[in-house]
């Protein structure tokens, strides 16, 4: 019952490899039944994101022997050669395979530290895997295992609590201002990168309109019909701006577009209601003066990288307390293997025990003529006990053994002596 | 006999407070929940605590200066849990159990009261001072959610953002607190004080009245119609409105204080 784990990150392979080797849904299902049928996994699954694809399962054979053969059959599977592949993959055995998992689950192993989609991707590749019939009862137990520690890393530090990116910070400072964008009104000036990257933030949390300003009223066009809003012509200020709760500015400009006297009218003409300007454009959009009238706020691209930064630090102070919950998670799944692993070891030992048996009765056959069948049967009987009872104390020792390593080496120390051993070389 | 209700109550919004503390710096929704149901508890504790006193000393709890501000801050914990409810935001209960608790210990410190009792008695006298002290909690609250929107928007405006600012309410959220807080306290000065002017009537053949706390009364509800009024529905909405409010309170503190102790004949603590 090991585990073994081949794949590559984005802290191994280049995105021009990453790419290749990633897997649609359908590949993934399609990997999992060429892995069983080949007879390399007994139960699989496949994890796959933009910056991983992992290879989960449980081999039929050791893990160590398993895993050159999974890195081949990727290789074949994605039509990279393997010496384009190696040197990225990465093999993971039994406890550091699960502490992988876990960690992924966690956020701890993602590109940006605690970001929340891994535990959906995780979630949704275990579901696929599990629907398919690809998984069984050690792959259960781990990925439900992991999915309880993305839950408890989300819910009980702060890894993931904070914005880490300057178009979803804005947005949420925003939200410090306004409460919930389900009743209020953005408008984005610029139709680039950055501008898109807002608006999704902005639909994300719920903004109720969207208004796009652009000068190419083309792409103003397009953005807002791409996202649901409403495209507004360039310079129609008096119109546009006493509308917008939010507005976001990310054009490409020498003189500031957005100047003190603008936002002074619209501030009369929106009952200096409270407005909020992100000015993500360099040089700067909106002139600095703005910041001061009664009821803006104002943040600018460093402002708003501060508080990226700042995020970025405080999650990492989190580590230690997510590590914690990665650690006390392994241990557990580890308990839990090794409980199964005792009673498999038990069993088989009890079973070869009375082969041993009935060989030595077989062996003194001869020395045991003149004993009836009852009486055999009855000396049988009798050896079994013994042997049943010779089982009995080091078995109940092992069951109430508390700590892991230990249970786990005598686990391990009891097929090594007793039994022929399938295990790591 | 009534100790062990005031240590009941202590230890009630003591945790209460600590759990409300807990819930602003992680957030965690059972801490949040388990916090509003100490302070449930507290208030039951409290309660039963005003009865006891109540009836150990056969009067209303309002008699004297430490029933009355025990009950100040029962009403205050009362207005509280029911914007809490309302608005469905606990942030603020970290900051709103001190006062609660800090009334409720002083109003058992307090020295006893040799006054003897006013003429005024009955249903209608008891809602008229209830009603007055539950309008000034609740100008109170106002007041303390005013502040934190003053420090949290001071904050946001200088771009000192603490993590402090990641958890307390919107800024909207604490102006719409505020408002319905005062609201509360204007709806109950109103009636409290249309009650009070029936025992004027009532009493007017026996006494001259000539209140300085009349006066004041109209003060502050003119005060808190008038930030009302200007925090919906004009350019003050925001840091100017709260401001006022703060001012406001301090007409609050000195009816409440220096007015009751000095001016007035008829008022001593409500």
């Amino acid at each position: 019952m090991e585990i073994v784990l081949v794949g590559l990150n984005h802290r191994t392979a280049p995105v021009e490899v990453r790419e290749r080797v990633s897997f649609t849904a359908e590949q993934a299902r399609r990997a999992s039944e060429e892995l069983r049928s080949r007879g390399l996994l007994e139960e699989t699954l496949v994890l796959s994101t933009c910056n991983r694809s992992e290879v989960y399962g449980v081999p039929p054979e050791s893990s160590h022997e398993t895993a050159p053969g999974l890195s081949n059959f990727l290789s074949e599977f994605h039509s990279v050669h393997i010496d384009v592949l190696g040197v990225s993959l990465y093999h993971h055995y039994d406890r550091e395979a699960v502490h992988h998992l876990f960690r992924v689950a966690a956020g701890l192993d993602s590109m940006m530290l605690g970001e929340a989609e891994i535990l959906g991707q995780v979630r949704e590749a275990y579901r696929v895997a599990h629907e398919q019939g690809a998984t069984g009862p050690v792959l259960n137990r781990l990925f439900q295992g992991a999915l309880e520690v993305g839950k408890r890393v989300r819910s009980e530090t702060e890894l993931g609590a904070r914005p880490m990116s300057v178009a979803s910070a804005g947005v949420r400072l925003a939200e410090r201002i306004f409460g919930k964008l389900h009743k209020h009104a953005a408008l984005v000036l610029g139709a680039g990168t950055i501008s898109e990257q807002v608006i999704a933030q902005l639909r994300d949390r719920g903004i109720a309109r969207l208004l796009v300003m652009n000068r190419s009223q083309e792409r103003a066009d397009g953005l807002a019909k791409q996202h649901g809003g409403e495209a507004l012509r360039w310079g129609d200020w008096e119109r546009a701006l006493p509308l917008a709760d939010v507005i976001v500015s990310s054009v490409a400009t020498e003189e500031p577009v957005l100047l003190r006297d603008m936002l002074e009218r619209a501030m009369a003409a929106r009952g200096n209601h409270a407005l909020f300007l992100m000015d993500l454009g360099l040089p700067r959009n909106i002139d600095a003066a703005v910041g001061k009238l009664y009821n803006v706020y104002l943040y600018n691209m460093d402002d708003l990288s501060d508080i990226v930064e700042q995020n970025r630090r405080a999650r990492e102070s989190e580590i230690p307390k997510a590590d914690g919950i990665v650690d006390e998670h392994v241990g557990k799944f580890l308990s839990w293997q090794a409980s199964v692993e005792l009673v498999g070891v038990l069993e088989e030992l009890r079973s070869k025990m009375r082969e041993e048996r009935a060989e030595f009765i077989r062996s003194r056959v001869d020395t045991l003529r003149h004993l009836s069948e009852a009486d055999r049967a009855h000396l049988e009987k009798l050896m079994d006990e013994m042997l049943e009872g010779l089982l009995l104390a080091p078995a109940q020792r092992l069951r109430g053994e508390k700590d892991l390593r230990r249970k786990i080496q005598n686990v391990e120390a009891l097929r090594d002596l007793f039994l022929a051993r399938r295990g790591k070389p | 006999m009534h100790y062990g209700f005031f240590i009941l109550t202590v230890a009630a919004y003591g945790l209460s407070f600590a759990l409300y503390l807990l819930f602003l710096n992680t957030g965690k929704a059972l801490t949040g929940r388990l916090a509003t149901l100490l302070l449930a508890g507290g208030m039951v504790a409290h309660y039963f605590a005003l009865l006891a006193r109540s009836r150990g000393l056969h009067t209303v709890p309002y008699h004297d200066l430490s029933g009355s501000m025990s009950l100040f801050g029962w009403l205050l914990a009362l207005t509280y849990l029911a914007l809490e409810f309302y608005h469905r935001q606990r942030s603020v209960g970290a900051l709103v159990l001190p006062f609660v608790l800090v009334f409720f210990v002083a109003a058992h410190l307090a020295p006893a009261d040799r006054l003897s009792p006013t003429e005024a008695h009955g249903t209608s006298f008891a809602l008229h001072v209830t009603l007055s002290i539950l309008a000034y909690s609740a100008f109170a609250l106002s007041f303390v959610l005013s502040l934190i929107f003053l420090v949290e928007e001071r904050l946001l405006h200088g771009h000192k953002l603490r993590d402090v600012v990641w958890r307390l309410p919107p800024l909207d959220l604490l102006e719409q607190m505020s408002q319905s807080s005062v609201l509360i306290g204007l709806v109950s000065f109103g009636i409290g004080t249309a009650l009070g002017f029936l025992w004027v009537d009532r009493l007017s053949h026996k006494y001259s009245f000539y209140d300085p706390k009349y006066a004041v009364t109209l003060l502050l509800f003119v005060s808190y119609a008038v930030y009302f009024r200007l925090a919906r529905t004009t350019g003050w909405r925001g840091a100017r409105a709260s401001k006022l409010c703060v001012l406001n309170f301090l007409i609050v503190f000195l009816s409440f204080t220096v007015v009751n102790f000095y001016f007035s004949p008829s008022h001593r603590f409500f």
